[in-house]
């Protein structure tokens, strides 16, 4: 993705700022922008979610679709994370093909997702081996002001934690009626870190993105456990970084997760 | 619901369902220079894992305006052979061969010395011909050592291990079996060994801090023991003296030529001429060079 000249002028000025430990919008290295989640927005959508990251800005929708399972897996639906960087998000995002970046984002909020068994999968069966319910959870950005990964983390678990399941017959939905809410097994939720220098940032905006050697991001779960990690572009960390990084997920995860 | 048997996954004698111990890798086999068409290449096999990874460059960036004037860029392509899973994959690029060729180039970009190589690309295709768990680590153990043969300058070879867990137990290097397990957890980690810097970093599963901690004391050992492999594929290219090195080369692609068939008479001398070409990394192995020349 091409980046913003001015931007990139500002890297300086933000490595030697965190070398003193402060941040252009003074806050603290491990504290995130100002969250806002809005909930249950759109009538065709079966879950819904906007979700503010600072000047972030990301809307999520759910829909559910019939289908196949999987040979393999005869019981069980499964869930499916697509998002569109849109250019009226941003000057620097195109029209077209998905970009590398908005393959990564969508396949990293999908992992957490999944690899933490938030949804029971056997929960979205209609017809074992015949049709189970797909859910696909779409996130658009609406305003890009750096880490789209925590936003639409947020914004697919909020979006599918008040999700209404379609009622099936005969294989196809009945409109407008519902068997009942999805309910998730837990609420994995990404944090995402830059390092910058020596320093490791929680929640990077889109100056501190400029900035970043290294992007790493850490799903964490309610139980205490990690269910995936993703390091990113080419600079490096090391294992104290990650150590750190799992630490500070802990506590912030823990903070959004009671807005959801 | 079928009932089936559960899988011991490590014994009571510490061996996994095909024989390892926890830490131990699958056998792996490197042999660097087996392109004759290629700047740099690599074949390798690792367990049934077998990929063949090729650079060329750097080179003029196309399309242009993509071009760094700071540094060199990484294009890193993964495909998967249609034949190389057990269902036919269809030889279109997915999301996840897209998601693969980004964290692995990231991977490299870091070891290359880009700033060398202004307004250039460096492009690695990486080929997977057989799969089996672990492909992504074999393709960036790969890549390192196609890049090392093409004379491409770096602070240290990138190398890669998955690591992960079975059945509650930490275990290095996990097969498709041990992948499926229902508690699985897998981890690819990629390094420059000597300065541990990590440089890719994936996972997915369920993992508790001190897992996290254990699987990456694990995957310290394992990394070194794959090293040790990169660097003898390297050594074996560059060390003998050409003329001998010719003949010992054809005998070491011989699984790889059995398996294309496609290793005619004048590969000889065009190999001969394409290796005395190549840079040598150490400074050593280019007096032996010198010598022969």
């Amino acid at each position: 993705m091409q980046k913003d000249v001015l931007l990139e002028l500002k890297s300086d000025k933000i490595l030697n700022n965190l070398k003193e430990g402060k941040r252009a919008d003074g806050r603290k290295l491990d504290e995130y922008r100002k969250i806002k989640i809005e909930k249950d927005l759109f009538h065709n959508a079966e879950g819904s979610a906007k979700v503010f990251l600072g000047n972030t800005e990301v809307i999520a929708g759910v829909k559910f679709i019939p289908g196949a399972p999987y040979p393999d897996s005869p019981a069980e639906g499964t869930i499916s994370v697509g998002t569109e960087l849109i250019p009226l998000a941003s000057p620097y995002f195109e029209s077209g093909p998905p970009s590398m970046d908005s393959i990564e984002l969508a396949r990293v909020v999908d992992r957490g997702i999944r690899e933490s068994k938030a949804v029971d999968f056997k929960k979205l069966c209609v017809k074992e081996g015949e049709v189970v319910l797909i859910g696909f959870v779409d996130i658009y950005a609406i305003n890009y002001d750096g880490n789209l990964f925590d936003a639409c983390s947020i914004a697919a678990i909020s979006a599918l934690n008040q999700a209404k399941i379609p009622k099936i017959e005969d294989g196809k939905v009945v409109k407008e009626e519902f068997s009942g809410k999805l309910k998730l097994e837990r609420k994995p939720l990404l944090s995402t870190f830059a390092k910058i220098g020596n320093a490791l940032v929680l929640d990077p905006d889109l100056a501190e993105e400029t900035a970043m050697q290294a992007r790493f991001s850490v799903a964490t779960t309610e139980d205490n456990f990690v269910s995936a990690f993703q390091k990113g572009i080419s600079g490096s960390l090391k294992k104290d970084d990650i150590d750190n990084a799992i630490d500070i997920a802990f506590k912030a995860a823990k903070e959004i997760r009671k807005m959801i | 619901m079928k009932k089936e048997e559960k899988k011991e996954y490590v014994n009571k004698k510490g061996l996994r369902l095909d024989g390892r111990k926890v830490d131990e890798t699958r056998p792996i086999k490197i042999t660097a220079g087996v392109l004759k068409n290629a700047k740099g290449s690599c074949y390798l096999e690792w367990g049934i894992n077998k990929v063949l990874v090729s650079v060329q460059g750097p080179r003029e960036v196309l399309p242009k305006h993509m071009a760094n004037p700071l540094k060199a860029i990484v294009k890193f392509t993964y495909r998967m052979a249609a034949f190389s899973v057990p269902d036919r994959k269809n030889p279109r690029p997915g999301r996840r061969d897209i998601e693969i060729s980004k964290v692995c180039g990231e991977a490299l970009e870091k070891a290359i010395l880009l700033e060398k190589y202004p307004n250039t690309q460096i492009e690695v295709w990486a080929q997977v011909l057989d799969s089996n768990a672990g492909s992504r680590v074999a393709v960036l153990t790969a890549a390192s050592v196609a890049l090392a043969d093409a004379g491409i300058p770096m602070k240290d070879l990138v190398t890669a291990v998955a690591v992960g867990r079975a059945d509650g137990k930490i275990i290095v290097d996990l097969n498709k079996e041990e992948e499926d397990a229902p508690d699985a957890v897998d981890m690819p980690i990629a390094m420059m060994t000597n300065s541990q810097e990590i440089v890719l970093l994936q996972m997915d599963g369920l993992f508790s801090k001190k897992e996290w901690e254990e699987a990456y004391e694990m995957s310290l050992k394992a990394l070194e023991d794959v090293k040790k492999h990169q660097i003898n594929a390297l050594k074996q290219q560059f060390k003998e003296p050409i003329e001998t090195k010719t003949t010992e080369k054809k005998e070491d692609n011989q699984v790889f030529s059995k398996s294309l068939s496609k290793n005619s008479p004048s590969d000889e001398t065009k190999k001969e001429k394409h290796s005395s070409e190549k840079k040598v990394v150490k400074t050593e192995e280019k007096e032996i060079k010198s010598e022969v020349q």
